[in-house]
């Protein structure tokens, strides 16, 4: 088979753009027409094929007229987290069905200035809340190398339009691994840069401290373009968003490794961790090796505890965000009820799906009178403690490296419906998480599950603002390897 | 420790949700095994540990920044009352509160 646009790299495609070998409008048809093809993914929520071809043909226009810029016409889309004009915004909430926005998030405004094409708006868990995509009212999504299986979530909308070509990249959002998980399962790169440096302004919360942007694609090259465009302050529209200036991500992806200290913490190794997922990993630090990068034996000795602190801390703060769902200003709304109370309870109850009504009881039950203290003040001080113990294995070596997940994706159902066992196996993801640190997700191996490729991700955790380091350690392994170009059969 | 029905009619009374009896039950089953897994993080010392807000905080000393006080965005009235559940002359209507 010959090679499709939809095969290309973001990189490959903005250079066939500035070549003028295709339109925006020619790329944008064939994409959304692949959208279409391939909705049994689950992967879209929304399209709006006339403004796509708007946006494609003003691109168009920027490129025939040479102020292009490096992402101008390369179609992308959209988590449905973020907040969009021309598109509703559901966060894969019933809350939200049908909600219209009246501005753009600030990480989607700026992917426009720099001239992207926006395909669409991409399911997720509901509010960015699950690992598996299960939790979204809308559907599952299917993983494109198995569709028996999970994408991984929140993100798996985004993470299947990468991996399946209904998107040349996306945007997601993570929390405590939503990034950096569907991107393991689906087989794609994504990153999620120090917390504070993408806007969260737009983004629909849920856990503002711990909430973050960045994006999904191919390759470590792809991320550099978009999250070049993506970071940089957003100082009157998001009070959290650090003074840091935007950065070219792309200028240091070809610097050498020779000698890079590789921390791989031996917690990350436990039991636990499927033997062929542990053996992929271990092939991918040799390659590391055979770069020039040494490895460093270190330890993050309170990996397992945050578990439980991440799932206080976010619920916490997803029960205060989530309390403006009340019927009255926007979305759901009962049909019947008595009064204002019975209002409240009636809409929230039938607006929010289960998983996220039991992170709101369990949010609100740690901020009580009387559990504060022993509950969210002494997951806040363990946080500490977990950014401390990163900041000690930072005293011994540059970039931290493990698992993603301790398993590859799981079938759809899998779990049961018991959100414990969700939890567990967003171990690796959570710890950079509370620390706030940089990490991404690079495509490292594959294993055999019923017969089928499933792909196994590397986590890749930098220090704070050390995001042109990760990307550099990805580029260099991705020119290396070719685990990041394979395809899932018949896509 | 562990929690009873009554905590989750509490609960959910806090959180402005209306649980019926089969979903209480299921929901406190659930919480009670989570709150099972929290029971490690309990048994930690953190004496003299600062709590961290935000995470940057780890690291560097870290502001949260106020603006100033000062209309910023246009009158967007009809844009932001598009998604109400029900308008009229340009208010929110909810039941009534006050008899």
């Amino acid at each position: 088979m010959s090679r499709q646009l939809h095969h290309h790299t973001l990189a490959e495609l903005a250079g066939k753009l500035k070549a003028r070998e295709v339109s925006a409008v020619e790329l944008a048809g064939h994409y959304l027409g692949r959208v279409r093809a391939h909705a049994d993914l689950g992967a879209y929520l929304a399209t709006n094929e006339e403004c796509t071809l708007k946006q494609a043909r003003a691109a168009d226009e920027r490129i025939a007229a040479g102020d292009g810029g490096p992402l101008a016409g390369v179609p992308i889309a959209h988590k449905d987290i973020f907040v969009t004009r021309d598109f509703p915004s559901t966060a894969g909430s019933k809350m939200l069905a049908n909600y219209r926005s009246p501005f753009d998030a600030t990480v989607v405004q700026r992917l426009a200035d720099a001239g992207t094409v926006t395909l669409g708006k991409l399911n997720c868990d509901e509010f960015a809340m699950g690992s598996a995509n299960e939790n979204s009212a809308y559907g599952p999504v299917r993983n494109p190398w198995d569709k028996s299986r999970i994408p991984g979530g929140s993100s798996g909308g985004s993470a299947v339009a990468v991996a399946a070509g209904l998107a040349a990249a996306a945007t997601g959002t993570d929390t405590g691994g939503s990034i950096r998980q569907p991107a393991s399962f689906c087989g794609i790169t994504g990153i999620k840069p120090t917390y504070g440096r993408a806007s969260r302004y737009g983004m629909i919360a849920y856990a503002s401290s711990l909430d973050q942007a960045g994006p999904m694609a191919r390759t470590a090259e792809d991320c550099a373009l978009l999250l070049s465009a993506i970071c940089g302050p957003d100082p009157d529209r998001d009070s959290t968003s650090l003074d840091v200036p935007a950065e070219d991500f792309t200028r240091t992806l070809e610097g050498s490794i020779e000698g890079l200290r590789i921390g791989v913490p031996k917690e990350f190794f436990a039991e636990g961790v499927a033997p062929d997922v542990r053996a992929a990993i271990e092939a991918a630090l040799r390659e590391y090796e055979k770069l020039g990068a040494k490895r460093v034996e270190i330890s993050l000795p309170r990996t397992e505890l945050a578990i439980p602190v991440y799932y206080i801390i976010a619920p916490a703060e997803a029960s205060s965000n989530l309390s403006r769902f009340d019927g009255v200003k926007f979305g759901h709304r009962a049909q019947q009820y008595g009064d204002l109370l019975d209002m409240y309870k009636k809409t929230r109850a039938e607006g929010f799906g289960l998983e996220v009504q039991r992170r709101i009881m369990v949010g609100t039950y740690v901020l009580s009178h009387g559990y504060y203290d022993a509950y969210y003040l002494q997951a806040q001080k363990i946080r500490r403690m977990i950014a401390d113990d990163f900041q000690r294995a930072f005293k011994e070596c540059d970039l931290i490296a493990g698992p993603v997940a301790p398993t590859v994706a799981w079938h759809l159902g899998e779990h049961g419906g018991d959100p414990v066992a969700d939890y567990l196996a967003d171990i690796f993801t959570l710890p950079g998480s509370l620390a706030g640190l940089p990490g991404m997700s690079i495509p490292c191996g594959f294993v055999e599950g019923g017969g089928k490729p499933l792909p196994v991700g590397l986590q890749l955790i930098g220090n704070y603002f050390d995001e042109a380091k990760l990307l550099n350690a990805a580029h260099r392994f991705q020119q290396a390897t070719d685990f990041h170009l394979r395809r899932p059969e018949g896509f | 420790m562990s929690l009873n029905s009554q905590d989750i009619a509490r609960i959910a009374h806090l959180a402005r949700l209306e649980l019926h009896a089969q979903e209480s039950e299921r929901m406190l089953s659930q919480i009670n095994g989570f709150f099972a897994l929290v029971e490690k993080m309990r048994a930690v010392d953190t004496s003299g540990v600062q709590p961290l807000t935000h995470p940057v905080a780890a690291v560097r000393d870290v502001q949260l920044r106020l603006r100033e006080d000062v209309a910023s965005e246009p009158d967007a009235r009809e844009q932001n009352q598009r998604s109400a559940p029900s308008v009229e002359r340009g208010l929110f209507l909810v039941p009534k509160v006050i008899e």
